[in-house]
């Protein structure tokens, strides 16, 4: 019996499998390197993009696969850090690599904010109180005329490449490498998160809020500071998404498919896996670029068809995501059993 | 301002009132039954409205005369949906259920704009038109009958539930469904069922509004926002709450943009429903 | 010294007085059993208890300290640890993860966390079971899950809803010893059952409801003879 013991408390506490650390070793290298084999523009783009909504995928991993909480919403953070960067640049001419992190403030903020009344609800209740919270910031941004109001704002383009106005439009290689860097530290940080107390306790209150409170885990505190943790990370997304395009308004950064692109990534990665929002990511955005390319022009909408198809048949067959084909043993220590 | 066109608005907020009540009803009717939330309700609701169109344009029957049609279609895309989706997720969690219906509008919604595209439509001069003068009160002909129509929908579909057989069994399965199929219910058909009812009513809903609404692939958004508002205030599953969280919505849209702003509608119905899910959270006059 | 003393508490739902005027103490270091057939209010009574529902009025004292009203999570953090009757795992985690997550309330470092929580794994026999995911236990391997992780917590009180109801009768031994086993280490504990001889073997003091009400309260041999306990509960008990 004791020797028992002595062997489980030997056992490290995570045992991911080697082949896993080499194969992220090696694509994190890979990653940096492609640049250099001479991608073209379109590739370039490819990748920021499949960085991009990985990230946003993560930030709603967070609040929906870790604390269990299904946001419909989370468009609104997205906007909101597309617009803090443009318009204290466009106005004040303020560098958005200061803004960036004023709009994760103000994200974080208004995650408190909305948080606080919502997270009260469970459930449904909070899911179409989401959706709501979504689509009643596109309506205050359409009229607001500070902002643009529907037409939105238009970033004066610096005359050459610059760092600090975050502006670069001879190649997009260093908006990749931007992208990326955002990519591999945010997924560091969830990753982090996952195996850290907060994790844990986050997962108890996905899996039965009830229980979490007779082991002393203020059930609606820990959903807030989920929710805040994943607002914070969806509005440098937004910033960085303005740099890049250079032209914002509420139509595109408070549309209601950035919702619904990030829930779909997720669940088709993976829902509650760290991994699952990559993988997702790396399959769906492919695709929609794709379609847009060789179906585009048709109303644009064949890579929604695909996509709630996906989403359909992902529910039905596999509701675990595309992460459930990879063997447990090989991510975590399932042995021993 | 004049209480003539208060009282105007609060009319228009009563007829538009009824169409939302039946609509929430339909919802509420499938939530009742299973459990599920059907985020397609409004892409449900916009295909009845083509069916409407559709039916006038092609064969150029009346949206009036077409409603039966429409009903009985939509009822079978209840059936189709239920077969085809939501008896694969019935034991899944919520997350997963959320997830199905969500997808099921985006695929509808976006099937929809390729086939039809995002085009404004409407059906040109049906035999419902012009509008009756009652004091000062206008009242659109159309809107008139939409929301009597409704009205008595939404009564039938009351007594139907609750006096007939089929009604009391389909309360039976929102029960318990396992004590239910003790009793020799079959649950996988009264949920069917409950499909082909709970779309029935966004049929009627839809094929009287397409006589005066502009038919378009995302009409169907707000009206399932305020429906899903409305199931909310009614209670989850309470059908008669829903006429009355349906009149309170359609007041406060008509009255709030008249009284403030109309481009915020939305924001005002927001507002009302946060402060009942938060302080009542078993809803206005629900059963839960 | 006293642990707990309830005073007077009542709650109705509806016209239904599930407590009605509930008044017992509890003394540091002994086994309270609380008894009586089902709809008696005794699931009720911890709720109350443990925050999970409001009383409409009445008193809660822990160690002369009054709780009434604190939320369920304060009031587990003051140490009061508690099971569920109908039972709440962590599903999809394995049950090294489920009783991480109460070791962590007193242990920060997640290593050390990580070890207690296999010590109580051990303590209530389970240890090979470790990374199996809750959802694949047996009921009785369930139960005692939630005994560990209520454990983890380090309470001083532990309130245990049924820990032998739908086991299998090879399993309620092992789960007796292990709630003798708390006892010696000091937990105070109070446990509903609905085996009557359990209830006789291992408490120091039952408490009897029936409708709500509480009918008697002493040692288990007066519980035993009490014929208010014998009509309302151990009859019908016997005659099932």
């Amino acid at each position: 019996m004791e020797n028992k013991l002595l062997i489980a408390k030997s056992e490290t506490l995570w045992n991911t499998d080697n082949r896993v650390i080499y194969l992220i070793s090696g694509l994190i290298i890979l990653l940096f390197a492609l640049p250099f084999f001479g991608l073209n523009s379109f590739y370039l783009h490819l990748f920021i993009m499949i960085f991009m909504h990985a990230v946003m995928a993560q930030s709603w991993n967070v609040i929906a696969g870790f604390s269990g909480q299904i946001s419909l919403g989370h468009g609104a953070f997205f906007g909101i850090g597309a617009y803090a960067t443009s318009f204290f640049y466009i106005e004040y001419g303020i560098s958005p690599w200061i803004s960036m992190p004023f709009g994760i403030l103000v994200s974080g903020f208004f995650a408190v904010l909305i948080g606080i009344p919502m997270l009260r609800l469970s459930g449904h209740y909070f899911a179409i109180a989401t959706l709501l919270i979504g689509i009643s910031f596109q309506v205050v941004f359409q009229r607001w005329d500070l902002v643009g109001a529907a037409s939105g704002l238009w970033v004066p383009m610096t005359a050459e490449d610059s760092w600090s106005a975050l502006q670069f439009h001879s190649s997009k290689v260093s908006y990749y490498y931007i992208f990326l860097v955002f990519f591999i530290v945010t997924f560091f940080i969830v990753w982090l998160l996952s195996r850290s107390k907060l994790g844990y306790r986050l997962r108890a209150v996905r899996d039965d809020p009830q229980a979490a409170l007779s082991l002393c885990i203020n059930v609606s505190n820990y959903k807030i500071i989920a929710y805040v943790i994943s607002a914070m990370i969806m509005a440098p997304m937004g910033s960085l998404f303005a740099q890049y395009i250079l032209i914002i308004d509420p139509d595109r950064v408070f549309n209601i498919e950035i919702s619904i692109i990030v829930l779909l990534i997720t669940v088709l990665g993976g829902i509650g896996n760290v991994w699952g929002p990559i993988i997702g990511a790396s399959i769906l955005i492919p695709i929609s670029e794709y379609s847009r390319i060789y179906l585009g022009g048709t109303g644009g909408a064949v890579d929604l068809i695909i996509y709630g198809l996906i989403l359909m048949i992902i529910c039905i067959f596999r509701p675990d995501g595309l992460i459930s084909f990879v063997p447990k043993d090989i991510l975590e220590r399932k042995k021993q059993r | 301002m004049t209480s003539e066109i208060i009282l105007q608005a609060i009319v228009t907020g009563l007829m538009m009132g009824l169409i939302y009540a039946l609509i929430a009803a339909g919802l509420s009717l499938i939530f009742g039954l299973m459990d599920i939330v059907n985020f397609a309700h409004g892409e449900h609701l916009m295909l009845s409205m083509f069916s409407s169109f559709w039916l006038w344009s092609l064969f150029g029957l009346d949206p009036i005369f077409s409603i039966p049609i429409t009903i009985l279609l939509m009822a079978f895309c209840g059936v189709i949906t239920h077969y085809f989706l939501i008896r694969y997720i019935l034991k899944a969690k919520m997350l997963i259920q959320i997830c199905a219906t969500f997808g099921l509008s985006i695929f509808i919604r976006s099937i929809a704009q390729l086939l039809w595209t995002p085009d404004f439509r409407n059906v040109d001069k049906p035999l419902l038109e012009g509008r009756l003068e009652i004091g000062s009160v206008f009242i659109g002909q159309p809107q008139l009958i939409a929301s009597l129509v409704c009205l008595v929908a939404f009564i039938g579909l009351y007594l139907f539930v609750t006096k007939t057989e089929t009604g009391l069994a389909l309360q039976a399965t929102a029960q318990d469904r396992h004590a239910a199929e003790i009793l020799g219910i079959p649950s996988n058909k009264m949920f069917a069922i409950g499909w082909a009812i709970g779309l029935g009513c966004v049929g009627v809903a839809g094929g009287m509004m397409a006589n005066y609404f502009f038919i378009f692939t995302d009409v169907g958004i707000n009206f399932a926002l305020f429906a899903f508002v409305a199931v909310a205030l009614g209670g989850f599953g309470s059908i008669i709450g829903c006429l009355y969280a349906g009149i309170i919505i359609g007041l406060v849209e008509s009255l709030g943009g008249l009284l403030i702003d109309p481009s915020f509608k939305l924001l005002y119905v927001f507002v009302i429903y946060l402060l009942v899910v938060i302080y009542r959270p078993q809803g206005l006059f629900g059963r839960y | 010294m006293k642990i707990l003393s309830v005073k007077n508490l009542s709650r109705s739902f509806g016209g239904i007085k599930a407590n009605d005027n509930i008044s017992f103490e509890v003394e540091e270091g002994t086994i309270l059993g609380v008894i009586g057939p089902n709809g008696a209010g005794k699931s009720t009574l911890f709720d109350l208890i443990t925050g999970y529902t409001k009383a409409d009025n009445g008193k809660v004292e822990y160690f002369n300290k009054n709780i009434f009203g604190l939320s369920p999570d304060k009031i587990s953090n003051l140490g009061v640890g508690r099971t569920f009757q109908k039972l709440k795992p962590f599903a999809d985690q394995t049950l090294l993860e489920n009783v991480m997550i109460g070791s962590f309330v007193k242990e920060k470092n997640i290593k050390k966390a990580r070890d207690k929580a296999l010590e109580i794994i051990d303590f209530v026999d389970l240890i090979e079971k470790r990374h199996h995911f809750a959802k694949e236990l047996s009921t009785g391997q369930r139960k005692r899950l939630e005994m560990a992780r209520a454990m983890a917590i380090e309470p001083k009180l532990l309130l245990m809803d049924e820990v032998t109801g739908g086991v299998d009768q090879k399993t309620i031994p092992g789960l007796v010893e292990l709630i003798k086993k708390l006892k010696d280490s000091g937990v105070t504990i109070i446990t509903i059952e609905h085996n009557i001889n359990i209830i006789m073997e291992i408490s120091d003091n039952v408490l009897a409801l029936d409708q709500g009400k509480s009918i008697a309260y002493g040692s288990p041999k007066e519980i035993q003879q009490n014929k208010q306990v014998i009509n309302s509960y151990l009859g019908t008990f016997d005659a099932a």
